[in-house]
């Protein structure tokens, strides 16, 4: 198992320089920099323009700023952001619980509602549900996140009044952050209020987020269910007189999530991606708002930290789904 | 009364105006501590006849009968949670893959106590004992490292005992075997086949043994039916069926046994294959393969005409001599 490990983490080294190659190539073919754009309509004196761009070592030829970069990011310095002056390190940790909140609730939402409406789509394949299950997922996975999203807040929002259309709080809340995330803080404080409001926040942003998700792990689910309760073993659960609901969620369930697993693993690209849309749209503060925010400002120390960073975590996640599945498969535990 | 008694039995597949008969009519018993074998190549309808008998042809199969009786109750009135009362604990059945019949995510130990849990109740040092002494009993050696072994972590031969353990777990009075030995090496099968009825004679169990291995039959049952594309075509005593056949399907099969041949270049065999969905013939189903078939064969089915001797399907029986009767 730790042969295992590191060697999964030595792979993590050229993803990263991958990574960071990508994220600065990327950031600096976009026309404009930021002195520019920091300067807004009013323009700036060519001259002071020069000075500044010299000040902030982006005068140097490309492969020199990126050496100079990758240089101080391996000891851990991944620079200031232009804009706030602020290390691009604490920037990203001060936002990222709010994103890890949103993610975590929107994965929530696609495992409570995918997991047991695709067993039981498989259970009942052919039925009216499961065509609809199907219809409908499809069209969840297809359907475009801001359009998704604007029409939610359109229905339950401005017609239905039901749940507030952007933030993460209501502005009466004051809630010292701990931790970060906002229901745990409000409960830390004691204030339910609060932690109402904060749920309330959550309720939509979660859906719209949770829904690409859902459709992938509802469909995987039916798909790896209906493919196990044809194997002999099941026939042998039910020879053995278990009753239906124990055939399948004790003999079929864990064979069945073995795929599915990988596949949440997988989503967590999917709704790190995601979360950059949905964040803007309901003004959520977290690193994907930050990040949209850090290109339109050209502020490349910030959007390449952040990248690096974001790429970290998928990377570590879907390692730590890698480990998990010796936990669900014992044919992969005693392989090592 | 036998303790298993079957009466036209006919479980049914695909659309309701045009199904497709797997079963077709089949009727047979097994008494208490009896062996019967049933025979037939495969698409014969013998692993469809037990399971519709454990209640797990799933929708869209269909199973009608006219009586299905075990041990005096009715197991077509039973609902689903009475027959679950009576499968895994008086009837009981292993497969023909051992390999893939135990669930790969848990250990053996698991898979057998959990009969023990549905069935037979008691604490959990209690039933880790029992499963113990099962293993014990079907030959497992070590049996103290091997319960938390898990399957894939098995041979073949020793999967298939911790699958007969797992059957006899609850003391069943029927235990049905579909082809118990085809996924395993010879040496093995012999081992199995033994081992079987070494615990069927010791529990006085019904064994129901579904093959198309004649030796097997011959060297374990006491009566034999002989199945074909879903129908019963013959049964009787063993001995009586081996020295003569009546039915022309028996007689093809016995003739293709090696043993019958052994002075030919040549095994005998019966052209062509068991008849589908779309190719099921008119009169008696065996007519276009049947060296004896008839006009009459081939345009009135046949009913299952019983006497002491026992039964068969056949317009022309075939006498003692081979040759069929008129």
């Amino acid at each position: 198992m730790l042969s295992f490990v590191l060697r999964r983490v030595g792979l993590l080294v050229p993803t990263f320089i991958g990574v960071t190659l990508i994220a600065f190539a990327l950031i600096h073919l976009i026309p404009g920099d930021p002195i520019e754009l920091l300067a807004g309509e009013r323009g700036i004196d060519p001259a002071r323009h020069a000075q500044l761009m010299r000040e902030m070592g982006f005068d140097q030829p490309l492969w020199q700023q990126y050496l100079n970069y990758i240089g101080a990011a391996l000891q851990g310095d991944l620079g200031r952001s232009i804009k706030t002056r602020e290390p691009v390190l604490t920037e990203f940790f001060t936002l990222f619980p709010a994103t890890i909140e949103l993610s975590l609730c929107a994965m929530l939402f696609a495992v409570v509602i995918g997991l047991p409406v695709g067993i039981l789509a498989a259970i009942r394949r052919g039925s009216v549900f499961d065509h609809t299950v199907m219809g409908v997922s499809l069209a969840g996975y297809s359907m475009p996140i801001f359009w998704w999203a604007l029409l939610l807040i359109l229905v339950f929002s401005v017609n239905l009044g039901w749940t507030p259309v952007s933030g993460r709080i209501a502005v009466a809340y004051f809630v010292e952050p701990v931790t970060g995330f906002m229901l745990i803080d409000t409960l830390l404080a004691g204030d339910t209020d609060a932690f109402a409001s904060a749920l309330h926040h959550l309720v939509l942003p979660s859906i719209v987020l949770g829904t690409i998700p859902l459709a992938v792990v509802a469909r995987m689910t039916r798909s790896s269910m209906m493919e196990v309760i044809r194997e002999d073993y099941i026939r042998v659960a039910r020879a053995k007189g278990l009753s239906q609901t124990r055939v399948i969620l004790v003999h079929a369930l864990r064979n069945a999530l073995i795929p599915v697993v990988t596949v949440i693993g997988l989503q967590i690209g999917t709704l790190l991606a995601g979360a950059i849309l949905t964040e803007t749209i309901f003004a959520w503060p977290g690193v994907g708002k930050w990040l949209v925010d850090s290109i339109s400002r050209r502020d490349y120390p910030a959007v390449q930290g952040g990248i690096l960073l974001v790429a970290a975590v998928v990377m570590l996640v879907n390692l730590l789904v890698d480990m998990l599945y010796g936990l669900i498969n014992p044919r992969i535990r005693h392989a090592r | 009364m036998a303790m298993l008694e079957i009466d036209r039995l006919t479980v049914e597949f695909g659309r309701e105006e045009a199904p497709f008969r797997a079963v077709d009519g089949v009727s047979l018993s097994v008494d208490r501590g009896e062996v019967v074998g049933i025979v037939g190549e495969s698409g014969s309808g013998k692993s469809v006849t037990s399971l519709a008998l454990m209640g797990l042809i799933d929708y869209p199969g269909r199973v009608r009968a006219e009586r299905l009786r075990f041990d005096g109750q009715d197991l077509l009135a039973a609902s689903d949670r009475q027959r679950r009362r009576i499968v895994g604990k008086d009837i009981a059945m292993i497969f023909q893959d051992p390999m893939t019949s135990l669930n790969p995510c848990y250990t053996v130990g698991f898979q057998i106590m959990e009969a023990l849990a549905v069935h037979a109740g008691g604490s959990r040092a209690e039933r880790r004992t029992r499963t113990l002494e099962l293993l014990e009993q079907v030959g497992i050696p070590d049996p103290a490292s091997r319960i938390d072994a898990y399957p894939h972590q098995l041979s073949g031969g020793m999967s298939q005992r911790v699958m007969i353990a797992m059957a006899i777990a609850c003391n069943p009075s029927l235990l049905i075997a579909d082809e118990p030995t085809t996924a395993l090496d010879v040496t093995i099968q012999a081992q199995i086949m033994d081992l079987l009825r070494e615990l069927q004679t010791r529990n006085r169990m019904g064994l129901m043994l579904i093959t198309h291995d004649l030796a097997v039959v011959a060297e374990s049952c006491q009566r034999i039916v002989v199945m074909y594309a879903g129908q019963v075509v013959e049964t009787g005593a063993v001995e009586a069926v081996f020295a003569a056949p009546r039915h022309p399907y028996t007689a093809a099969l016995l003739a293709s046994l090696p043993e019958h041949g052994s002075y030919k270049s040549r095994l005998a065999s019966l052209p062509g294959v068991v008849p589908g969905q779309y190719d099921r013939p008119r009169g008696c189903l065996l007519n276009p393969r049947c060296p004896h078939a008839t006009e009459r064969c081939r345009a009135e089915a046949p009913q299952l005409r019983s006497d002491d001797r026992g039964g068969v399907r056949c317009h022309t029986p075939l006498a003692a001599d081979g040759r069929p009767t008129p």
